[in-house]
């Protein structure tokens, strides 16, 4: 069967996001001055064949703990459908 | 000794290298192809500095499943002797050799300058025969040379010696000013906690000949093999 996985990656919360500060000034810029605490990652999505959802799950656990993410800087959460 | 620098899609720094350690060793350097898994019996190994595989979504997150880093990563674990500069720091911190890992600039520009580094110790490989009260002059050349490591990482690389360089000010000084990047603690350079694998973001062999009118990366480079 193939599946879609969506991957949202994160830097971690204890992290200065510098691009994520620069964009709230931005925000604050365009009028909207309750905005704050912008942080900015990835949606990396890929189709997968795999024999159910849970297979096709642990393989993108491999892709993201491997590959995608760095578990130093970024957390992750990953969909499958 | 055989002196051997890899070279990756997008490295830009490997001639650089190639040539600053021919000229101070008096060897021929080993070219190693990023595709090939065979070292050729080199037993110093340098990654350059670049832009491997593009940075594609974090430098040197893809250099790490090379074919030529699995070979670099066995010679590391049995002792081998294996230096990172600049994207090589990068993909020594991605493939776990070195603790920790380079976030982007905390102000979101690339940088390309001189800045001053302070040796931490003469205990290491790299800084053995430094000056450990002089500020070296070497530049810097990138956008994702921020260190960062958690609280035991830091508290362990601190305990063990095992952070070789600062960025200080001209003087000598530590200070949050003289800091490019945002580093942790103004790290610039790290090795591992036996010491045979060194990374560090400055670029050492972009000042190490006379024609440059700076050669203080080359006491660096030197102290490595002396």
């Amino acid at each position: 069967m193939k599946f879609i996985v969506n991957i949202e990656i994160m830097p971690n919360k204890e992290l200065l996001d510098p691009q994520g500060k620069a964009v709230t000034l931005g925000l604050k810029n365009l009028g909207l001055n309750t905005v704050e605490n912008v942080r900015i990652g990835k949606h990396i999505s890929f189709e997968i064949e795999a024999e159910n959802a849970e297979k096709a799950k642990d393989a993108a656990e491999i892709a993201c703990k491997k590959l995608l993410a760095n578990p130093i800087m970024e957390s992750f959460i990953i969909q499958v459908d | 000794m055989k002196i051997g620098v890899v070279i990756f899609p997008g490295s830009n720094c490997d001639r650089d290298l190639i040539e600053t350690l021919g000229d101070l060793t008096g060897t021929q350097v080993i070219e190693l192809w990023h595709k090939d898994t065979d070292l050729k019996e080199c037993t110093h190994i340098f990654l350059p500095g670049g832009f491997s595989y593009g940075d594609y979504l974090r430098s040197g997150a893809i250099a790490k499943l090379s074919p030529i880093m699995q070979s670099v990563i066995e010679h590391a674990n049995k002792g081998g002797f294996v230096m990172g500069i600049c994207n090589g720091f990068q993909i020594l911190c991605e493939s776990g050799l070195l603790p920790g890992a380079l976030l982007h600039n905390n102000n979101l520009k690339f940088i390309c300058k001189d800045v001053f580094l302070k040796p931490q110790n003469n205990s290491q490989l790299a800084t053995k025969n430094l000056d450990s009260t002089k500020a070296y002059k070497i530049p810097i050349a990138h956008g994702e040379g921020r260190y960062y490591a958690d609280d035991k990482t830091l508290s362990d690389l601190e305990s063990n010696n095992q952070i070789l360089f600062k960025y200080c000010s001209q003087e000598g000084n530590i200070t949050e000013e003289s800091n490019p990047n945002g580093a942790l603690n103004n790290i610039a350079g790290i090795c591992n906690k036996q010491g045979n694998v060194i990374g560090m973001m400055p670029h050492p062999e972009r000042c190490a000949t006379e024609h440059l009118l700076n050669i203080d990366g080359k006491a660096i480079l030197q102290s490595i093999f002396a």
